[in-house]
């Protein structure tokens, strides 16, 4: 093993196990409210997982856009997908199979917990993977079954997450590398965002860090 | 097919194949120095630009919202060495707390 068993995994994802919960019952809402139904929800949960990508696809259908421009925006939105797992390729143990399993557990906070310790922990991201992952499509599910009930905003989970990202981002910022990569990536992200579909900033803030670095 | 089920289908493969692409098509190979140093500043990158987004993104505007308020109380708290939970719940509370008085 890599250092961090799935049982620490699991334990370090329990603190945020709220999140996905919450917003797997707002995804489930949002999807019931775009007529997708209940199966087909659940379905893309269990298969997409991957928060931002679903809430967009089914916003765009809720207010009449088309299938196109759903699917278009909801790859957009995880294309960061490929040098996300690209970084942690190495960590993953087994068959060819095995690893297209397992490498579905790859969201945002896995990754980002996985990394914490400065190097790539496989079994804190299975562990934080598979919790998400439960949480995620059996709060789905609730949220087609039981409609809007709270506002996760009310609470300030929306907040949560940059806090998060920002509390994991801090530790790397030691090396002149890593300042200037991150400083980088933060302004091309903040320049492109009012003007990019929504997923390309960041796909574009790495690829640029990448190239200058590169050079 | 209906719409949906188009979506969720297409969406699901396309969301499958990007996860996979570095543990099924690059798997353990061991990368090169040069690669391995940009994987390094890779997870600085993305983090930094997740934060942007997180803070203050929109549908293709910046939104500047009580998020921005639990960001700052969140540094702040990084600062004075705070657990991860005690950060995270720190930001949610300051941005609720905003969001009720406001």
């Amino acid at each position: 093993m890599h250092g961090s068993r799935f049982r620490d995994g699991v334990r370090a994802g329990l603190p945020l196990a709220v999140a996905p919960l919450l917003f797997g019952a707002g995804f489930g809402v949002l999807a019931i409210e775009a007529d997708m139904g209940r199966v087909a929800a659940v379905i893309m949960s269990a298969t997409t997982f991957a928060g931002s990508a679903q809430f967009a696809a089914a916003s765009i259908l809720d207010t009449g856009g088309g299938a196109a421009a759903a699917i278009v925006a909801a790859v957009l939105l995880n294309a960061r997908y490929a040098p996300l797992s690209i970084a942690v390729a190495s960590i993953f143990p087994g068959s060819v199979r095995r690893r297209l399993v397992e490498s579905q557990l790859i969201v945002d906070e896995s990754w980002a917990l996985a990394g914490r310790s400065g190097r790539f922990e496989y079994g804190t991201l299975a562990g934080v993977g598979v919790l998400f992952w439960l949480l995620w499509v059996g709060g789905t599910a609730v949220g087609t079954l039981v409609g809007d009930l709270f506002d996760p905003r009310a609470i300030g989970l929306d907040a949560a997450f940059p806090a998060l990202f920002l509390a994991l981002l801090v530790p790397y910022l030691r090396t002149r590398r890593a300042l200037a990569a991150a400083l980088t990536a933060a302004g091309i992200t903040l320049a492109l965002t009012p003007v990019a579909p929504a997923g390309l900033p960041v796909v574009a803030a790495s690829l640029a860090c990448l190239w200058g670095l590169a050079r | 097919m209906s719409t949906a089920w188009l979506v969720v289908l297409v969406v699901g493969a396309a969301t499958v194949l990007l996860k996979a692409a570095g543990p099924v098509f690059v798997g353990a190979r061991a990368l090169p120095p040069r690669a391995l140093a940009l994987v390094e500043v890779l997870a600085p990158a993305m983090l930094a630009a997740l934060v942007v987004t997180q803070t203050v993104g929109g549908d293709q505007e910046l939104v500047l919202d009580e998020r921005v308020a639990g960001l700052a109380v969140a540094a702040a708290a990084i600062l004075l060495r705070a657990p991860l939970l005690a950060v995270m719940t720190l930001a949610a509370a300051s941005a609720a707390l905003l969001r009720l008085v406001l």
